[in-house]
């Protein structure tokens, strides 16, 4: 139990120092780093506590997939360099909604802190079976893929959705672009790409057309 | 007092595991010039000790003595750190490979879930190393190899899905077991391919190893890298390529099972079954090496995204209703 006590402080306490840094970070790229590192040791708790599929999951898509894309944008767009008017400037509007945010996340958070008062009321009255015996994976899934099949499908499909109005949004068409298309470059043989001409004195050739 | 011991144990079989597979890295970086060298009518490295053994511990031993260079305006310790990650990240995936059903150092439920989970954070290394020199030419090339990676291990997962059907557990012994009369590489001989053409994807070898076309694209994330870090970079490297065909063995090559449970073949231990079969696969990585021309990037992403990943997509239905309609799903629970 001494281990287990130590790495579970080891890793929160390392989540909460990093969640910290996250927002109070000076650069931009840094906090996206602490992000990751708070990802990975939410990660870590979660493998502690048994339900080591949520914790790679989290691993997987989390860290392996949208923090890509997030240090991605941070790093191309260079966020860095707008950090000064959001402290600094007067008419900066990002605090106000910001505290909405934050109050409104504090109040669910008590919500579901003080709904632990009534855990036995609502897992007696819920008809899922927990069977201990079965790993969490096989669990998950025998719940996801049965009870919840409806709400599983419809969440993949805003997914999909989300994703086409993403691809819709960004995509235009460019003139004037040269492309190279495979077919085309394939199936070129000797008789269509090798033209004999006849090269009038003084006069020369027009090529590319 | 017992706390101590467990710890003094678990170090113990870390280490056993941890300094074998440094040492196959270094062999494996000579067969890799060996092979080459013979493809291109040429000996390789052949002096430094019998046969050109010692050659990598010599290059070793020489970038240990160079000086290690920080540019001026680097980050520093993500500097610093980079090559840590990509080194450490290469070696923390064996934990979970299976060298014989219990020769295993941490035989988890979600086996292959950490593997794919531990190479996807691979990508950080380069990332971190690209940004953090500071410089045009390591930025671009973390960026496109960043891309690069992200994209196949999207078909990856996706061939992982296929053979976790047929398996119905995720821990990576019972993967190898599950293929005891049939390894998955007939059935599945489709995603055999598209896994290894991946994985040459995934760890950046030729023909996709733009990260460093150092002949056109002046190398990659890894140039204002010198000294022991480079060393870092490029050991990591071959430690994922390792791991990548310890990957393909277990999926799809029956791990440390023996082709047929016959006489001769079954008194083999298992260990040397599954040493034999990366060799093999990385066998296969070296001469991919010597005989194919670079991609270009623009080929390189349609393969990822217009050619695998649908591909992969399909084989999956493929399979789920094939195995779904002949009654072969798997309903062991492990």
């Amino acid at each position: 139990m001494l281990a287990h006590a130590i790495f579970f402080y080891f890793f929160s306490i390392l989540a909460i120092f990093s969640a910290l840094m996250v927002i109070t970070s000076r650069s931009t790229v840094n906090s996206v780093f602490f992000l990751i590192l708070d990802f990975i040791s939410v990660g870590c708790l979660f493998i502690m506590v048994g339900a080591e599929f949520l914790g790679m999951i989290l691993l997987i898509v989390y860290v392996g997939a949208v923090a890509v894309l997030f240090l991605f944008v941070v790093m191309m767009l260079n966020v860095a360099q707008q950090k000064q008017s959001w402290f600094i400037g007067q008419k900066s509007t990002h605090i106000p909604s910001g505290l909405i945010v934050s109050v409104l996340i504090f109040l669910e958070l008590l919500v579901v802190v003080g709904g632990w008062k009534y855990k036995e009321n609502i897992m007696s009255s819920s008809n899922l079976v927990i069977d201990t015996s079965v790993t969490n994976t096989h669990s998950i899934g025998s719940v996801m893929y049965t009870d919840y099949i409806l709400y599983f499908q419809l969440s993949g499909i805003i997914l999909l959705l989300s994703m086409v109005g993403a691809i819709i949004l960004t995509y235009r068409k460019r003139e004037n672009v040269k492309t190279q298309s495979y077919i085309k470059q394939i199936s070129r043989d000797k008789s269509s790409a090798v033209i004999l001409k006849d090269v009038e004195f003084n006069k020369g050739v027009k090529i590319d057309d | 007092m017992e706390y101590l011991n467990t710890l003094i144990n678990e170090i113990y079989k870390i280490l056993f595991l941890v300094i074998p597979i440094l040492v196959s890295v270094a062999m494996i970086v000579w067969l890799d010039r060996r092979v080459w060298g013979f493809v291109q009518k040429r000996r390789g490295p052949n002096v430094v000790g019998p046969f050109g053994l010692f050659q990598t511990l010599a290059d070793a031993l020489k970038y240990i003595f160079k000086e290690i260079i920080i540019p001026a305006s680097a980050n520093k310790p993500i500097f610093i750190l980079a090559p840590i990650i990509t080194m450490t990240l290469a070696l923390v995936a064996w934990a979970v490979i299976p060298l014989s059903e219990t020769l295993v150092l941490s035989d988890i439920n979600v086996g292959i879930l950490y593997l794919f989970a531990i190479s996807s954070l691979g990508v950080y290394g380069i990332i971190m190393g690209g940004w953090a020199s500071n410089s045009k030419y390591p930025f671009l090339g973390a960026i496109r190899s960043a891309a690069q990676m992200v994209s196949y291990e999207v078909s990856i997962g996706i061939i992982i899905i296929n053979v976790l059907l047929c398996v119905g557990s995720l821990n990576l012994n019972d993967i190898v077991l599950a293929q005891k009369n049939l390894w998955y590489v007939i059935p599945l001989f489709p995603m055999f391919i598209v896994f290894f053409i991946s994985a040459l994807a995934e760890t950046n070898r030729p023909p996709f190893d733009l990260p460093e076309a150092e002949a056109e694209l002046v190398a990659g994330y890894q140039t204002e890298y010198s000294g022991m870090m480079y060393a870092m970079f490029w050991l990591g490297e071959y430690a994922n390529i390792l791991l990548m065909c310890a990957m393909g063995s277990i999926l799809f090559l029956g791990g440390w099972l023996p082709p047929l449970d016959i006489y001769p073949l079954n008194i083999v231990p298992a260990p040397f079954w599954m040493i034999f079969k990366i060799l093999f696969l990385f066998f296969l990585f070296a001469i991919i090496k010597a005989i194919v021309p670079r991609y270009r990037y623009d080929q390189l992403m349609r393969l990822g995204w217009k050619v695998f990943l649908p591909f992969s997509l399909i084989y999956v239905v493929l399979t789920a209703s094939f195995l779904l309609y002949f009654d072969k799903l798997p309903k062991g629970s492990f």
